[in-house]
């Protein structure tokens, strides 16, 4: 078969798995009785129709560029990393810890260390499936869903049991000092006019596109970035070219979880300011997905981060103002997911025609 | 712990591991043919709510049990077009599936019934009676062994003695068969099938076949014989364990009803922290919740005997020309 320009296979591929998404679910949801039409003006109302809408979904955004940009950094080393929900959760706990270990005075001390402790978690969850990939030729996917699951009873267990206060019923942290509160859009000079108090888009959000360049560097202009890189297409030329499999596999998978643990300053540090079962929700999966439709390239995965940012507020508000269960996210997200990720040989194959019929002329 | 205890927990045992052992061998299936399926837990959940909404309406449980299948051998057919027609990632096509089993299940349940994405309770007919086995009466007098015939082996659903009956029914289609041989080859060494003659696409489809019509099984039974109706999210990791399981079982269908039932009495000890803390043994639930990832973890570890997966697991096929 014919190879596509580059452009068509950056730009046009996932631009056409998101229309056929979007295609399926308005039959979905007409299928069902609602009114897709609605569906969508209330989708754009809600995300980017008021600063308040802007807030929330620039503050979903944060979240998803953090592990797409997880799932990112270990596709490029051929591993596939589900584990990024994981080990967002274990990074939410290295923040607490590190948030309720001192009265933080000013939170620009705390910032740093909370990423720290969010960094180290989250790598240091990913640590045991990359050595059981790298040593012992484990399949990281089993591992990293098993690690999920082990994540998720551990992160039960102390919360009821040991990081809960006296008194308290709801398993959860103690609520953080108030010098480790982030400042959000409405407390940035500049912002603060258009951004009302209640917005949870805070200043996570700047880190994030930070690390989008910091990725870029690391993977593009660093020896080890090209390590990773040649690694992940051809195992067996790198291997002849003395980069070490243990190396890339541990190291990739390290940044990635760290990348995944990062992104709980923002929504446990920036939002919730204590530590709540589940508090990942999902935005692991979901890098997944980010990562796919954004190419694997960190810009790819900012603009698929804001997209899939804007289909969760909007579907959040789709799911408060119509009768279309807020559900209908998932269906979008496995639709995205299985038409860049599984089926893009499909989308390739339906637009050739198209160029060679140009180049025929 | 008392006898009458133990009797209760393997009885639960037995409940609670029907649809890993099901889930468990539909994986086995695609597995061996080559086709790696993390989409387990998606197609048990889109077969418990098309079992739950069809015995729901029609108040036949048994027509229930037929559209669990057909949703699940739909979604079994999505991943063969992606993973084998169109040469996709089987990975990230397993976990699409899942993603759009649970955006689904929920959409279509709220549509009909506007129950918050469940479906109403399943009474009569449209759930699965339970069979008592033949001399169930007398054979409980015996002592020690009796409770065992009569309290655990029978009295359960349809579902769970067919669960059972498919352990050595996989065992003989997949080494007593010409069927069962094409299939372990096609996923060891698919060049060689190819070379004989036969379709390795045809195969790897007919494989996925049989693990919708299993998943199928799992979910149906979920909603219709472990609990009486669909409910969002209800399969809750069970389609993970299964894979957990089929890993711990070394991909043998023997094994797989040893590492299920294993993973079910851990499930059933679970609902009973009374047993534990009665040995003076303070086990968090969550432990005992954690238990079969961590072994699984240390099966992959490779720490007791090596995992051997089939060899052609995850690679598309491709004909060389």
């Amino acid at each position: 078969m014919k190879k596509l320009p580059l452009w068509a296979d950056l730009v046009l591929v996932p631009l056409i798995s998101i229309v056929l998404a979007a295609l399926i679910s308005a039959l979905v949801i007409l299928a069902i009785g609602g009114d897709p039409v609605e569906a969508v003006s209330v989708m754009f109302e809600g995300a980017l129709g008021s600063p308040y809408g802007w807030g929330y979904t620039l503050y979903y955004t944060t979240s998803f560029i953090f592990t797409g940009l997880a799932v990112t950094v270990a596709y490029h080393a051929s591993q596939f990393n589900i584990g990024a929900e994981g080990q967002a959760q274990l990074g939410g706990l290295g923040v607490a810890l590190v948030c309720l270990a001192l009265p933080w005075p000013h939170w620009a001390l705390a910032l740093p260390a909370a990423m720290v402790g969010a960094a180290l978690f989250g790598a240091a969850w990913a640590a045991i499936p990359a050595w059981l990939a790298a040593k012992r030729g484990s399949h990281i996917v089993i591992t990293t869903i098993m690690f999920n699951y082990i994540a998720y009873s551990l992160l039960q267990y102390l919360l009821v049991t040991v990081l809960r206060p006296a008194g308290q019923m709801d398993p959860a942290t103690a609520r953080f000092p108030s010098g480790a509160s982030l400042p959000t859009f409405h407390d940035i000079p500049g912002l603060s006019g258009i951004f009302s108090p209640s917005v949870p888009a805070n200043i996570s959000f700047f880190v994030a596109i930070i690390a989008c360049v910091a990725v870029w560097v690391l993977l593009w202009k660093t020896r080890l970035g090209y390590q990773i890189r040649a690694f992940g297409k051809n195992e067996q030329a790198a291997d002849y070219a003395g980069i070490s499999r243990t190396k890339v596999i541990v190291i990739s998978m390290l940044i990635s979880g760290a990348l995944a643990g990062l992104m709980s300053i923002n929504n446990v540090m920036g939002e919730a300011e204590r530590l709540l079962q589940n508090s990942a929700e999902g935005a692991g999966f979901i890098g997944i997905a980010v990562a796919l439709m954004g190419r694997n390239h960190p810009l790819g995965v900012f603009l698929a981060a804001f997209l899939f940012g804007f289909l969760y507020q909007g579907g959040a508000e789709m799911g408060l103002w119509t009768d279309i269960p807020i559900e209908l996210r998932l269906l979008l997200q496995g639709l995205v997911v299985l038409f860049t990720g599984a089926l893009d040989e499909m989308v390739r194959m339906m637009i050739t025609p198209f160029f060679r019929r140009k180049e025929a002329r | 712990m008392d006898y009458p205890t133990l009797i209760a927990i393997l009885d639960s045992t037995l409940r609670l591991a029907t649809p890993l052992l099901l889930a468990c061998l539909a994986g086995l299936y695609s597995e061996r043919s080559g086709v790696v399926d993390i989409g387990l837990e998606g197609k048990m959940l889109m077969a418990a709510m098309a079992s739950g909404v069809v015995a729901y309406l029609t108040g036949n449980v048994w027509a229930g049990v037929g559209a669990a299948i057909g949703a699940s051998i739909l979604f079994s057919m999505i991943h063969g077009l992606a993973s084998i027609t169109f040469r996709g990632n089987q990975l990230i096509s397993g976990v699409a599936l899942n993603f759009l089993a649970s955006g689904l299940t929920v959409l279509i349940a709220q549509a009909l019934f506007h129950q918050g994405g469940r479906t109403p309770a399943l009474s009569g007919n449209a759930r699965f009676s339970t069979i008592t086995l033949p001399f169930e009466a007398e054979i409980r007098q015996v002592p020690i062994l009796g409770p065992l015939y009569s309290d655990v082996l029978s009295g359960h659903s349809i579902l769970v003695y067919v669960a059972l009956l498919a352990v050595p029914v996989t065992w003989w289609v997949l080494y007593r068969t010409r069927f069962g041989l094409r299939l372990r080859a096609v996923g060891e060494n698919p060049e060689s099938v190819d070379t004989a003659g036969i379709s390795v696409v045809g195969m790897r489809y007919g494989a996925l076949v049989i693990t919708g019509l299993l998943c199928g099984l799992a979910g149906a039974y979920m909603s219709t014989g472990l609990q009486a109706g669909f409910g969002r999210e209800m399969i809750a990791g069970r389609g993970y364990i299964a894979l957990a399981a089929l890993i711990f079982a070394n991909w043998h269908p023997w094994r797989a009803l040893g590492a299920t039932m294993l993973f079910g009495f851990l499930q059933a000890l679970a609902l009973r922290p009374d047993v534990l803390s009665n040995f003076g043994l303070s086990v968090p639930d969550a432990f005992l919740d954690a238990l079969p990832y961590v072994l699984t973890v240390i099966v992959l570890a490779g720490v007791v005997g090596k995992p051997t997966p089939p060899k052609a697991g995850g690679q598309p096929y491709v004909k060389e020309r």
